[in-house]
């Protein structure tokens, strides 16, 4: 009896312990062209610049390709992938 | 969803101020506010001195957010936080809750008049319309919704300073670390709390203060 309650005791605690290293999951909610009642427009809700880009044009409302564009911009700080080109 | 960071190898900074003098120039940053600033420790100390490059983080759970009284914060798509500074009646709060120092207060007037609060916006403006001149004058320049990334990690010459998704400069630092094979000890837990103690080591004695003649 003593060892289930011991065993029950050590789960409670590594949970408890373990609990701390989660991570509140963000919820980021954009409405109305509001985010949490602060107006403002997403980054890939405008037309892609006609200069041209290192990761290439993305498509005016499409997240994920903004976000492929950005990610080579990203890349290009990695001057290792710069000197193996 | 990308979350935007910055993160500064102090193994590069060279303490050029090249990311502070991109910031103020690429959002026209009036005189007095500083949004980016680069911190020496042991200054002058040969082979101990580190520098590093200190802007708002755009905190995961960011404390500005939390103490702002007329809620004037607020956190985008990919991870920056902004601020309206329709709403910000410069009351300086989150000054005292960011743990960075970020929050700035421009010298709006006479007498040491506060006005509102200037932050880093990892170079994405603010409420105001995109790329437009009202959001300019505010934020400084959008350069997200040009498809680019902060001017300050974009200028830096060593590369110390990388701006972007947390996932991806985690892994151009990662890859860095690996190769020097040295680095990641620099924000470890020894330059919080120094080095673990050697085993067998006593702890300190307190020396007992010398005592006084009775005059006072």
């Amino acid at each position: 009896m003593m060892r289930v309650a011991f065993l029950l005791a050590a789960v409670l605690a590594a949970v408890t312990a373990l609990s701390a290293c989660g991570e509140k999951e963000q919820v980021v909610v954009y409405k109305q062209g509001k985010y949490q009642g602060k107006p403002d427009n997403r980054s890939w809700d405008n037309e892609s610049p006609v200069a041209e880009l290192r990761g290439g044009k993305w498509t005016k409302g499409d997240r994920s390709s903004w976000e492929e564009s950005i990610k080579q911009r990203q890349l290009a700080q990695h001057e290792y992938q710069r000197i193996n080109r | 969803m990308a979350r935007m960071k910055f993160l500064c190898d102090a193994e590069r900074c060279i303490e050029c101020n090249g990311c502070v003098t991109a910031c103020k120039n690429e959002n026209e940053v009036p005189w007095g506010v500083n949004r980016r600033r680069v911190v020496t420790l042991n200054d002058g100390v040969v082979g101990a001195e580190k520098s590093i490059s200190v802007a708002c983080m755009h905190c995961s759970d960011a404390p500005c957010m939390a103490v702002c009284p007329v809620d004037c914060f607020y956190r985008t798509d990919d991870g920056v936080v902004l601020h309206d500074k329709d709403l910000c009646i410069g009351c300086g709060y989150c000054f005292y809750a960011c743990p960075f120092g970020a929050p700035q207060f421009p010298q709006a007037g006479a007498f040491g008049l506060r006005g509102k609060m200037d932050k880093c916006t990892f170079c994405a403006g603010g409420p105001e319309p995109d790329r437009s001149e009202a959001e300019f004058k505010k934020y400084g320049r959008n350069r997200l919704s040009e498809g680019k990334l902060p001017a300050c990690a974009e200028m830096c010459s060593t590369k110390a300073l990388l701006g972007g998704d947390g996932d991806v400069i985690a892994d151009i630092y990662r890859e860095r670390v690996l190769r020097r094979g040295r680095g990641s000890e620099v924000w470890g837990w020894s330059t919080a709390y120094g080095p673990p103690p050697k085993p067998g080591a006593q702890p300190p004695v307190q020396q007992q203060p010398a005592p006084t003649s009775g005059k006072s």
